[in-house]
């Protein structure tokens, strides 16, 4: 057993675990943090993405143990005092989501696709958006909203 | 037009919940006591069990049971059962053999769950799972088609010599040879329809709790139709009245067709949990759901099409073989007859059509309703078949559609192959997509691209598809074994606020907004005081879930008739308190009126009078207001539409790029537009995965060759060009809200588009064929073939 | 995935040493992005993991001297990014840019990639391009010198690989045909022109990454695309697939290697 420490979504976490527990079974399994999900078993969907440091990575091809001294922030952690982020907000009125189970993973990875690249072009999202499948919305829609959600966040917004 | 009613994009209701992590699927769900369920599946596709032992495993750290096809037997279960039986050309039925949950005897294709292991944790699961030793005896397999349908092949059942399952026919065959024989000329076709998986980014998960106190099952699953589900378990697998069962389907991440079924470890975490005392988790892995949730299409088909020296459409024969796998899933034998060989007639007349296909059993997982369902492959054979009509013929692809189309004033029109089409208007459609796709300006971006070194190719397809599934004694003439109607409950609560229970099920759609407006549009009540209900076999009275681009359709007019129940009763409440006759009573934009006065009561004081029915016409009137209905539609529905492709060809690697996309459907009325524009967007994705990057790919023996993410393409965002979506309404004429549905349109329209541009663009070069999926190799090595090279 | 106990180094020499007393497999751990999917699959049932990434310094990019030196633990993402990189050889900084997908490139490392030595990967074909040199806790190792085979390498069990040396080339330009599904390179070919001559390095084609020399003669003799000729790497040598097989990626590397030279800069 191994003793992490993480700050997730602000919140200090001291936790014992398996080194193996890897860091998304971390999150839903010792956190509950259910937002956070799994979609494959190879490293390809991106529905498990987080921020790891501010960083967007797979939580499920990281290990928790590597999270050690690390601030993690999940889907859960994104809104603020109850108001979405203005990409939550975007996804919204772009209709960006259908089933919602790649929507944490994607919402994450345009977060930090907006932070390396505040002015993307169409173009640039969706070549971007390549470490996220979604089998609902033909991705037109997601598109759109990371794009309405950089421009938001452009203006200052957060 | 209320703001929030019929025909506004209304955001949707249910999206905060997705977008702030705090949707609740199945895996989220951990239940007191929860233990956890892991499968040994076979790495065989053919395979004689010899021998199981369980004793490391049992004995390994946390263990509950370890559980084997003895097991299931021995405690009674009974097997998977198919929803539909198909009879023979000869009038037998179909050859039916049995689906146990767990092995018996033999595996039949790879993933074929043998053992089962309940552990106290997930970790102790798979730990007690690798200590599993089976004793395999590998046999010949067959994964193939035609190869199954060949004399020697390797058996899957004894009890269906040369592994026909059912050899079925329609059309009228001697009308059809007929005609054959005073065409001018024949065209044909022979092509494949591409086995895929649909890959519903939500794994399938199921958590049974068996609660002996109240002697009560529950089930969570990732499910599109609790109630199938309940009535499939109740009634022949798990064998327990319908009142100890309750099947809930919590948010579902996607399903595509893959969640209508039942499926074994529903079943058997059910039954576990009895025996174990403890509620039974399974969440399958992406690889896991490769080898057990039911893959889609897989046809190979032989097609003639007559034509008179006009170019007009004299008949059609055709000839399928269909890959159903090894065992008979849910609806599988409806597929490829009843959503296939009948929509052969497409948006044309076509005098004689006779269709004949068998439904081959072979070593592969069970193949099953994928988005679409028999009709992506209908589309795909006839829309290849009338686009190389026209090539042969050396005219043009659009006029030769235009020519055979079933004109406005043909409607209702009765194919030859069953179907009576309602209604359809189909040449704006298609004046629409051309002209969203500036396809008068084709040879300019053709030029303009070949002096970029690529070959740019347009493609073409007019569809018609049927959904709005189904007028249940048409299909219980056809072999269905259930009714296919729809039920819902609406509630009007005091203050006027409105619960609707539906028995579809949304897993994307999006039905607690559309159904929202739908209430909001027939009550005034606003969207924010509606909720909707579905997933609860304990809370919604009854349903038959969502597939079939049923939800609006059947389920809509299955809340429109109980919201009829409620006006009509509202009325009459309102006659008493407007001491006015009841026919003289109008309700619109909320406000019960005597006609021709201003003497109004609102809605939400009728509802009031209902539940406090202090001055109320008690005698005649029973107090509440909450009406229940059930709708069976009349007909199916049909959609159809035009959907055009543009493709470029990078001819050094054979890479394709889908580099536009502009289609024009008429899907019947809108609810919700940016709804339905979605829905469009999601089936193209899926149809042109369809048509370039996705196969389950199997081998010869049987072996899955993509079997995960690393090898079985998905589509990625920057597969696509932003898709152009028309719309054209003729509504539908015998349901209540004139819809037809929407969410397999793209999935059904799109794939022949994709292929029909890549061969414009390759036909400079020579190339007249290629199947699905139109991979970079495969284009290249016909280019290479057309060419004359070494490839 | 298989117990392991896990171990986080803060120096270097801690990690040697818990390298050289660890019983059974010992394996390093670096972003994991190569690792990490193995063990889930039980491919790799390591009995102690040592992670890297808590040792300061390993991840430092310079270019000086005529080289670009990166720490065996700098990610994907900061390759592509460094200015260092972009201003020596911005192919090698394009090539890292486009390895897998945002997130991989976020925890992935030269170090992890170059040690796991997968056939398909990108890093490879560049070091042997560029002629790089592998520094390790102990020796340095001539890239020349350094793949052995299919997931295998000079390195010792026990031997950490610390940087990597790429001698900045006149020009070199990098094309990739990339797995449609896994985003790895079913052929990649890195061309790099440097005062000693012209080395091609396919990946992904074969069972390790290897050189074209035919290629490279030709370049050689005239570095532009419509040199180099057809046909001079065999099939009989190459990988098979349901993605492409050995026939279309021999094809795939004259295509390539055309395309890696008109992108040279």
């Amino acid at each position: 057993m191994a003793t992490i420490t993480v700050e997730v979504n602000g919140q200090k976490r001291v936790a014992e675990i398996d080194p193996r527990t890897l860091l998304v079974d971390f999150l839903r399994e010792h956190l509950q943090l259910t937002g956070t999900h799994v979609g494959c078993d190879t490293s390809q969907c991106g529905a498990c993405t987080v921020h790891v440091d501010g960083k967007s990575v797979k939580s499920c091809t990281m290990l928790a143990v590597e999270a050690d001294g690390a601030a993690v922030t999940t889907i859960e952690g994104l809104a603020k005092g109850g108001e979405l982020h203005p990409m939550q907000a975007a996804f919204h009125a772009c209709h960006g989501l259908q089933c919602g189970f790649c929507t944490p993973g994607m919402v994450m990875s345009a977060v930090d696709l907006v932070h390396q690249n505040p002015n993307p072009t169409e173009a640039e999202v969706r070549h971007g958006l390549e470490g996220n499948l979604c089998r609902c919305t033909g991705y037109q829609n997601i598109v759109q909203a990371v794009l309405q959600g950089a421009e938001t966040m452009r203006g200052g917004a957060r | 037009m209320s703001s929030h009613g019929m025909g506004v994009a209304v955001a949707r209701k249910e999206d905060r919940r997705f977008l702030t992590g705090k949707g609740r699927y199945t895996d989220d769900i951990v239940l007191p006591g929860q233990t956890y369920a892991v499968f040994v599946r076979s790495p065989y596709a053919h395979a004689r069990l010899r021998a199981i032992d369980t004793t490391a495993a049992a004995a390994s750290p946390g263990v509950l049971a370890v559980l084997t096809g003895k097991d299931v037997a021995d405690d009674g279960l009974g097997g998977i059962p198919t929803g539909w039986q198909i009879h023979n050309k000869d009038g037998s039925p179909m050859a039916e053999p049995p689906h146990p949950a767990l092995a018996q005897g033999k595996v039949r294709h790879v993933g074929d769950p043998v053992v089962m292991v309940v552990a106290d944790s997930k970790v102790h699961a798979r730990e007690a799972a690798a200590l599993v030793e089976i004793d395999y005896e590998p046999l010949p397999a067959v994964a193939h088609l035609p190869v199954a349908a060949a004399p020697g092949a390797p058996q899957v059942w004894d009890e269906a010599p040369g592994n026909v399952c059912f050899d079925w026919h329609v059309g009228d065959k001697a009308a059809t040879d007929a005609a054959f024989a005073q065409a001018a000329r024949v065209v044909s076709i022979d092509l494949a329809n591409n086995r895929i998986a649909p890959n519903a980014i939500e794994p399938r998960a199921a958590n049974g709790h068996f609660d002996a106190t109240g002697d009560q099952f529950t089930l969570y699953t990732t499910s599109q139709n609790p109630h199938l589900t309940r009535l499939l378990l109740g009634a022949f697998s798990l064998k327990v009245p319908e009142h100890r069962l309750r099947v809930v389907a919590p948010d579902v991440g996607g399903g595509f067709g893959s969640k209508i079924f039942h499926y074994a470890e529903e079943l058997l975490v059910l039954w576990a949990s009895r025996r174990v005392g403890h509620p039974v988790k399974w969440t399958s892995d992406r690889s896991e759901a490769f080898l057990s949730d039911a893959h889609g299409r897989d046809h190979v088909s032989h097609a003639e099409l007559a034509l008179d020296a006009e170019d007009k459409f004299l008949a059609l024969r055709v000839n399928t073989l269909a890959n159903l796998g090894a065992y008979l899933s849910t609806f599988a034998p409806a597929v490829p007859t009843y959503l296939h060989a009948i929509l052969l007639s497409g948006p044309y007349v076509i005098p004689a059509i006779y269709v004949e296909v068998k439904g081959m059993f072979t070593h592969t997982v069970a193949v099953d309703a994928v988005r679409g369902a028999g009709r992506p492959e209908a589309t795909y054979l006839l829309e290849r078949l009338v686009d190389k009509a026209a090539r042969e013929g050396g005219t043009d692809p659009i006029g030769i559609r235009r020519k055979n189309f079933i004109q406005p004033h043909q409607f209702p029109y009765q194919t030859p192959v069953a179907l009576c089409y309602d209604t359809g208007d189909y040449e704006p459609t298609l004046d629409m997509a051309l002209a969203a796709i500036d396809y008068p300006n084709l040879a300019a971006r053709k030029a303009e691209a070949k002096s970029r070194g690529k070959l740019r190719g347009f493609g073409i397809s007019t569809y018609i598809e049927a959904c709005g599934i189904a007028p249940s004694a048409v299909v219980g003439s056809l072999g269905a074994r259930a009714g296919l109607y729809e039920a819902a409950t609406v509630r009007v609560h005091p203050t006027g606020s409105v619960t609707v229970f539906t028995g579809t099920h949304s897993h994307g759609q999006g039905h607690e907004t559309t159904f929202a407006q739908l209430i909001n549009d027939r009550l005034g009540v606003a969207i924010d005081n509606v909720d909707i209900v579905h997933g609860d076999t304990d809370r919604i009275p009854f349903g038959m879930g969502t597939y079939g681009s049923r939800s609006a359709a059947v389920g809509g007019s299955a809340i429109v008739k109980a919201l009829d129940k409620i006006i009509d009763k509202g009325k009459k409440i309102a006659a008493h308190l407007l001491e006015a006759d009841v026919s003289d009573i109008e309700f619109s934009d909320g406000k019960f009126r005597v006609v021709g006065t201003d003497r109004e009561k609102g809605f939400g004081d009728i509802a009031f009078a209902a539940y406090v029915p202090h001055n109320y016409p008690i005698e005649t009137v029973e107090p509440g207001l909450e009406e229940g209905a059930f709708y069976d539609p009349k007909n199916f529905t049909f959609p159809a539409g035009t959907h055009c492709v543009e493709v470029e060809i990078d001819p050094e690697t054979g890479v394709v790029q889908v580099v536009d996309v502009a289609i024009a459907d008429d899907v019947g009325v809108i609810i919700n537009p940016m709804i339905v524009d979605g829905q469009a967007h999601g089936g193209l994705a899926q149809g042109i995965g369809q048509a370039l990057l996705e196969e389950c790919l199997y081998d010869e023996n049987g072996q899955l060759l993509a079997g995960n993410y690393m090898n079985y393409c998905m589509p990625r965002a920057e597969d696509f060009p932003r898709f152009k979506v028309g719309n054209h309404v003729t509504a539908c004429t015998h349901n209540p809200l004139g819809i037809k549905g929407v969410g397999e349109v793209g999935a059904i329209g799109v794939p022949p588009a994709v292929i029909n541009a890549v061969l414009d663009a390759l036909a400079p070069l020579g190339v007249t064929h290629i199947d699905m999926p139109a991979t970079p190799e495969k284009v290249w090595r016909a280019i290479q073939a057309a060419q004359g090279g070494a490839a | 995935m298989n117990p392991f106990t896990f171990h986080r180094p803060t120096t270097l020499a801690d990690a040697i040493n818990q390298m050289k007393g660890g019983n059974g497999e010992v394996k390093l751990l670096g972003g994991g992005q190569s690792l990490l999917p193995v063990m889930k699959l039980d491919l790799a049932m390591p009995s102690a993991l040592i992670s890297l990434s808590g040792i300061p310094g390993l991840d430092e990019i310079r270019a000086e001297g005529g080289r670009v030196t990166i720490g065996g633990c700098a990610t994907h993402a900061a390759v592509a990014a460094s200015s260092a990189v972009r201003g020596a050889i911005p192919a090698l900084a394009q090539l890292a840019g486009a390895i897998g997908d945002t997130q991989v490139r976020n925890r992935g490392t030269i170090g992890g990639s170059l040690a796991h030595a997968d056939p398909s990967a990108d890093y490879p074909a560049a070091a042997l391009a560029l002629g790089a040199t592998i520094v390790t806790d102990r020796r340095r190792i001539a890239i020349d010198d350094y793949f052995t085979g299919l997931f295998s390498t000079a390195l010792e069990a026990d031997e950490i690989l610390t940087a990597v040396e790429f001698p900045i080339p006149d020009r070199a330009g990098y094309a990739k045909f990339a797995h449609r599904a896994s985003k790895y390179a079913v052929v990649g070919v890195f061309v790099a022109k440097s005062a000693g001559g012209v080395r091609v390095a396919v990946t992904g084609a074969g069972p390790v990454v290897f050189r074209a020399t035919a290629i490279e003669e030709a370049l050689a003799a005239n570095f532009s695309a419509d040199a180099v000729p057809a046909g001079t790497v065999a099939s009989d040598d190459l990988q098979s697939d349901t993605e492409a097989s050995a026939e279309y990626r021999a094809h795939l590397v004259t295509v390539m290697a055309r395309r890696a030279v008109q992108a040279a800069t």
